[in-house]
């Protein structure tokens, strides 16, 4: 425990480190650009300001002080937006409940965990940050930046939409779960009938709950209603202020949920994993519903056995506006190579490639304004790679976020030998010596640790049915 | 009334009883989809033949089954089918030596459609050829992507069973098969908090059960492996009888076991045994044993073998280097320890081949595995034969894959780019000098639902 604590307290003073200080000036210099927005750019500056892009042009200056960072020979791409994430969370399904949209995984945020500094490393700046799928309405997501090191509160993108998760189809009915647990009965819904009925019910609820809020304000009313707060967030979707993330995989349940979302008058955010939007891209378009899928998962259970990795493809071509997500602490470091096999499979143009792990996901997450491409005005939300992200050879050197460099491979690895010479020392303390010389070794770590946190298996985990 | 409802709930199960199975096996996809034979020549393509230089501008001629003629000045023989090579990339075909395809459709929901772990400790006689389903979708899918062959291995036990060396094409598992049974699998027992080995049920859990002491997993993990060498020296004695009552018939007949008649060619040395190990400490342990018994042995998974290497090098022992994707274990372990991996073997001079441990559906990610070794320190070309020669060569094979090389079994893939990057599509690819059809499950949706324009009235 103590070896434990140790390590976290020096992975906290290096990452500490790791940031860099310039708020001020920092000149990107000869790189080339893609913007995301407007092409690819060749020997191309970037003058950041105050983290926000100042100038893009050639043979900019700074002031004195600045950082420069000389991107000859190198590529440099938006940070990467990851529109299904469970990264930092330490729980993710309330499964108690068919409705838990009072939840909120924003109270659920951990800074330290070290999946942020990996993501980093596979150039991710900010990810949508969902509840799990264990019930048709979830609870409520987070949309954040990367900003490792700082307390959760920073992390939080302060003017990102509200959201909420919602979820159809296997995980919902608890497909895996044969009988009850001792002692417990089954929790409605058990068939994607009853899925559609709980998230009607708690419209029509909400809807009446929105007029005798509204009768009130109206003065028509004289006592005010009780505050519900499994209601508000519905109110909110009802409103058009929170945006519904809904995770499903066949293509007539998300022909179900779109059916509901226009019947109650307002636009689903996005279909989550929609592996089969492909049958059905000409109606989600039509909706205006974004697509927030995997590249090229398939297989791993019934409802994915449909999967396609054309369906990024079909999708963009009927004019949906396409993500490539993770969903996994693991997958996330490296969405820029599951984005580029979107232009193998059908042939989707690069830039459009680009845009599915940057400016398409900003849309859907309603940051667009201040991320996702690299455009005069916007965060300087930025990854310098040694060479194209959709090359299989590419790494991030230096991923920043609003200007300050949160992870820098030069860094990384100069500060290894620090953190390898204090773990030798920690090895060597009484409580972490070998057995039969003195000590009893901590338990062993598992073997392998897959990165899936599909929310499935977490509720496996945590006996969360 | 009761009856019909009877009735009813019944259709309905042997009805998702019919459906479950249909998964597994009525994908049409494979249904005539096994190429063509005949005399190819690919004219004017850049050809990496991986074992030699790669040749600018070359033909490649197939006949047979076999390549037959490689280089720049070669003749195209008469009545060969030309195919045009310009602006083209030459490949062999690539390996995947460390995968369960095949033997599972569907991991979950779905267990009728998975075959990849028998119950037993000892599972010597389980034979992946036997289970592989050769009408998995799984083939077309991952094949498209270059993938020609791959060792499909059962997981279950300590000892797993035999995996099947198979292209990925045919009718049937023979057609399929380049090594019936190419290897056998022990899970090495390794120390784990939740022991478990013999005795214990089979498999390595290590997880769920009761927190034990460190020693104690210690003195576990040593209980397993004696038991392990017990049964080594049980099929060792088991072959010795056979023998000797071959020769000598006033010997009483050997009673059959088929779990100790199967292990013989491994424990004699004859053929490879695949030890699945991690951890420095187990990796250590497996060389160890692999010395003691005298056995072919091969690391499979690896995350650690780079510490081992001098051992490793020293013992003749290669690595298939699995997982290469996992998050790396410990917090403070640098975030590409497992991407790094590979580059270290190779520096350390270790005979290695990357594979995904994969049970099937990503597979087809063979090539972006070896690509991210490739991106972390492993030189391109390494990565390339990471894929290719050396499983070929680790597992035996080499003198008919892993290369372009007259007289080497044709499989052959033409791209337009670096086969290990994910923008480059395959063109063309043979298996056994037949001509694939560039089909699979995922081209067939896709055409199926690709053009349905207008869209419909919501339901």
């Amino acid at each position: 425990m103590k070896r434990f604590i140790c390590c976290t307290l020096l992975l906290l003073c290096t990452a500490s480190a790791v940031m860099a200080q310039n708020r001020g000036e920092v000149l990107i210099k000869n790189a080339t650009v893609l913007t995301a927005s407007r092409g690819t750019l060749q020997g191309t500056d970037i003058l950041i300001r105050d983290g926000k892009i100042a100038r893009i042009g050639k043979g900019l200056s700074a002031g004195s002080g600045a950082r420069t960072i000389d991107a000859t020979g190198k590529y440099v791409s938006p940070g990467i937006i990851d529109a299904h994430s469970h990264t930092m969370l330490s729980a993710i399904n309330e499964g108690a409940l068919a409705v838990t949209s009072m939840t909120d995984v924003k109270e659920m945020l951990d800074p330290t965990d070290i999946s942020i500094y990996r993501a980093l490393a596979g150039g991710v700046t900010s990810a949508l940050l969902l509840h799990g799928s264990a019930n048709p309405i979830g609870g409520q997501s987070a949309t954040v930046k990367f900003k490792w090191g700082r307390p959760a509160a920073d992390y939080l993108i302060p003017d990102a939409p509200l959201g909420i998760k919602f979820a159809l189809g296997e995980n919902v009915k608890r497909s895996s779960q044969a009988q009850a647990q001792p002692g417990q009965t089954f929790r409605y819904p058990r068939t994607r009938m009853g899925t559609m009925e709980v998230i009607r019910d708690a419209f029509r609820r909400a809807k009446d709950y929105k007029q005798q809020w509204d009768d009130f304000r109206a003065k028509k009313t004289k006592v005010p209603p009780r505050v519900d707060e499994e209601l508000q967030p519905l109110v909110e979707v009802l409103e058009g202020k929170r945006k519904v993330h809904c995770h499903g995989y066949r293509s007539d349940e998300h022909l179900n949920i779109l059916k509901l979302a226009d019947e109650f008058g307002f636009t689903i955010g996005t279909l989550q994993h929609a592996l089969e939007a492909y049958k059905i891209a000409p109606e989600v378009a039509k909706h205006g519903a974004g697509a927030s899928i995997f590249a090229d998962s398939w297989s791993y259970k019934l409802e994915a056995y449909d999967s396609i990795p054309y369906n990024a493809y079909v999708l963009w071509k009927n004019g949906v506006v396409v993500s490539i997500n993770s969903d996994s602490d693991e997958r996330m470091r490296r969405l820029n190579l599951d984005a580029a096999k979107t232009m193998k499979y059908g042939g989707v143009p690069e830039e459009e490639a680009l845009k599915m792990i940057t400016l398409n996901p900003a849309k859907q997450l309603g940051i667009d304004k201040r991320t996702g491409s690299i455009e005069q005005g916007k965060d300087a939300d930025i990854v310098v790679w040694n060479m194209h992200p959709f090359s299989p050879y590419s790494h991030p050197e230096i991923t920043m976020i609003e200007g300050e460099v949160f992870f820098d491979i030069a860094k990384d690895k100069a500060d290894r030998m620090l953190i390898a010479k204090e773990r030798e020392e920690l090895e060597k303390l009484d409580v972490n010596r070998a057995p039969g010389t003195g000590g009893s070794a901590p338990a062993r770590p598992a073997e392998r640790r897959s990165g899936d946190r599909h929310e499935h298996e977490v509720d496996q985990i945590r006996g969360n049915n | 009334m009761r009856s019909k409802i009877l009735k009813l709930s019944l259709s309905l199960v042997v009805g998702a009883f019919l459906s479950a199975s249909a998964v597994a096996q009525s994908d049409g996809s494979q249904q005539n989809k096994t190429g063509r034979a005949g005399t190819f020549a690919i004219v004017g393509a850049k050809i990496v033949t991986v074992s030699g230089a790669v040749i600018e501008n070359g033909t490649v001629v197939i006949q047979n089954g076999k390549i037959t003629a490689v280089g720049p000045g070669t003749t195209v023989p008469a009545g060969a089918e030309r195919i045009d090579g310009r602006g083209l990339s030459v490949y062999p075909g690539m390996i995947d030596s460390a995968t369960s395809l095949g033997l599972a459709e569907i991991g979950q929901g779905a267990n009728a459609t998975v075959d990849i772990a028998e119950i037993a400790a000892n599972n010597a006689n389980a034979k992946a050829y036997l289970a592989v389903n050769p009408h998995t979708s799984h083939v077309n899918v991952t094949r498209v992507n270059g993938i020609t062959t791959v060792m499909s291995a059962p997981t279950g036990g300590v000892i797993a069973g035999q995996g099947t060396l198979i292209n990925l094409n045919g009718s049937t598992q023979a057609d399929m098969a380049v090594e019936q049974m190419a290897a056998l699998v022990v899970n090495f027992p390794r120390v784990a908090q939740g022991g478990g080995g013999f005795g214990g049920g089979g498999g390595f859990g290590g997880f769920g059960g009761p927190q034990i002491d460190f020693n104690e997993a210690i003195r576990r993990r040593d209980t397993a492996v004696d038991e392990l060498k017990k049964q080594f020296t049980f099929a060792l004695a088991h072959g010795k009888a056979i023998d000797a009552s071959a020769k000598d018939k006033t010997l009483p007949m050997v009673q059959t076991s088929l779990v100790y008649e199967a292990m013989l060619p491994y424990v004699r040395g004859e053929k490879p045994i695949v030890f699945t190990a991690e951890r420095e400490r187990d990796i250590k342990a497996v060389i160890k044993f692999i010395g003691e018994m005298k056995v072919k042995g091969i690391i499979v998974g690896g995350q650690e073998a780079w510490k081992v290497a001098d051992d490793l090098k020293k013992n003749n022992v290669p690595v298939i280097f699995t997982h290469i994707y996992s998050l790396p274990v410990r917090d403070d372990d640098p975030y590409d320890y497992l991407f790094e991996g590979p580059a270290k073997l190779q520096a350390a001079g270790v005979k290695f081949a990357v594979a995904t441990g994969d049970q099937g559906a990503e597979s087809r990610d063979l090539p972006y595995q070896a690509g991210i070794a490739g991106a972390h320190g492993l030189p391109k070309d390494e990565a390339l034969k990471a894929v290719t020669l050396y499983p070929a060569q680790i597992l035996g094979v080499a003198d008919r894959l892993g290369s372009i090389e007259v007289g080497k079994m044709a499989n052959v893939v033409v791209t337009d780019g670096d086969i290990l990057d994910p923008r480059t599509s395959v063109k063309h690819m043979f298996i056994n000098g037949r001509l694939i059809p560039l089909t699979s499950r995922h081209t067939e949706l896709f055409d199926s639902f690709k053009d349905r324009g207008t869209p419909t009235e919501i339901p």
